[in-house]
């Protein structure tokens, strides 16, 4: 439930809901993928714009919104996160072990790349330009909660180690390691996408994996 | 005289991710951009990781409906003109 918000400064809040309004389309983006779901991610913007309000007072200079604004957001996500997390809600995750069995390793780039093809084309870069949003949005929300979460922040976001740390309350060290095995385990999907979808070329053979 | 190491490609490899994200200390930067500045094949695969980064960067806009952006502004204009609070 919302505290009562104050509004004996409503004129000089004016500002406010224009900036705000502007922002939606990237608070809702962040949102969506952190929630994966269009209706909760309108309801984490919508609360996290309630919060904003109520705590504008605190907000030192007006060209900081974006930022203070975003870190509502996450902290709003986060908070019902670990409220779910506590209830058992999240499935359980292997932090060492990672996704699909090799953790950190797998890249695409070595998957795609052919050095002989150097001066003739460029087939990495031919994968990527086939890639369709949905595909990468697909590939990111099947992430595991904990490898999703700091990937969105990073990638999505562009947050630094040392703020999803804080945000997340572990040490930087697993925001590297989390980093690391949620970005294998993207690349390794968009792959396997790109392998059924048929945007790999017939010179990218998927070599013999080492298991 | 400087005291810029000569990464080979694997030390360059590891602190690739940490370079693309502006994580790296002025130094090590430093040194991965010299790397990258004279090994096509490392240069080739952080131009592949930074495309990857932007596309990934992309996600983080979206449309929002127009009901939503009316939602919103309905809230903030409870806000402006009542002391009561709103569901949001």
């Amino acid at each position: 439930m919302l505290a009562t918000p104050m509004a004996p400064n409503s004129a000089d809040r004016a500002w406010f809901a224009p900036e705000v309004e502007r922002l939606l389309p990237e608070l809702f983006g962040t949102a969506l993928r952190l929630t994966r779901n269009p209706t909760d991610a309108e309801d984490l913007v919508a609360d996290a714009v309630a919060k904003a309000w109520i705590g504008l007072d605190s907000l030192q200079q007006r060209d900081a919104l974006r930022g203070w604004l975003f870190r509502i957001l996450t902290n709003v996500f986060l908070s019902s996160w670990r409220a779910a997390a506590a209830r058992g809600i999240h499935e359980p995750f292997d932090e060492e072990g990672g996704e699909g069995g090799e953790g950190a390793s797998f890249s695409l780039f070595e998957r795609l790349h052919q050095p002989f093809l150097l001066w003739w084309g460029n087939p990495e870069r031919a994968f990527l330009d086939k890639l369709l949003r949905e595909d990468l949005e697909r590939a990111i929300d099947a992430l595991a909660d904990p490898f999703r979460v700091v990937v969105v922040l990073v990638d999505v976001r562009g947050c630094s180690y040392q703020e999803v740390a804080e945000s997340l309350e572990v040490p930087i060290g697993t925001v590297r390691s989390r980093l690391a095995r949620g970005r294998a385990a993207l690349q390794r999907a968009l792959w396997e996408h790109g392998q059924d979808a048929g945007l790999i070329g017939k010179g990218n053979r998927p070599r013999k994996e080492a298991q | 005289m400087s005291d810029e190491r000569n990464l080979t490609c694997e030390q360059a490899l590891r602190f690739l991710a940490a370079y693309l994200d502006g994580e790296l200390q002025d130094a090590t930067d430093r040194e991965v951009e010299s790397h990258l500045a004279r090994c096509r094949s490392c240069y080739s695969r952080a131009d592949f990781e930074k495309r990857v980064k932007q596309q990934l960067a992309a996600l983080g806009r979206t449309d929002v409906r127009p009901e939503f952006t009316e939602r919103i502004r309905r809230l903030l204009g409870q806000f402006a003109a009542s002391p009561d609070a709103p569901e949001p």
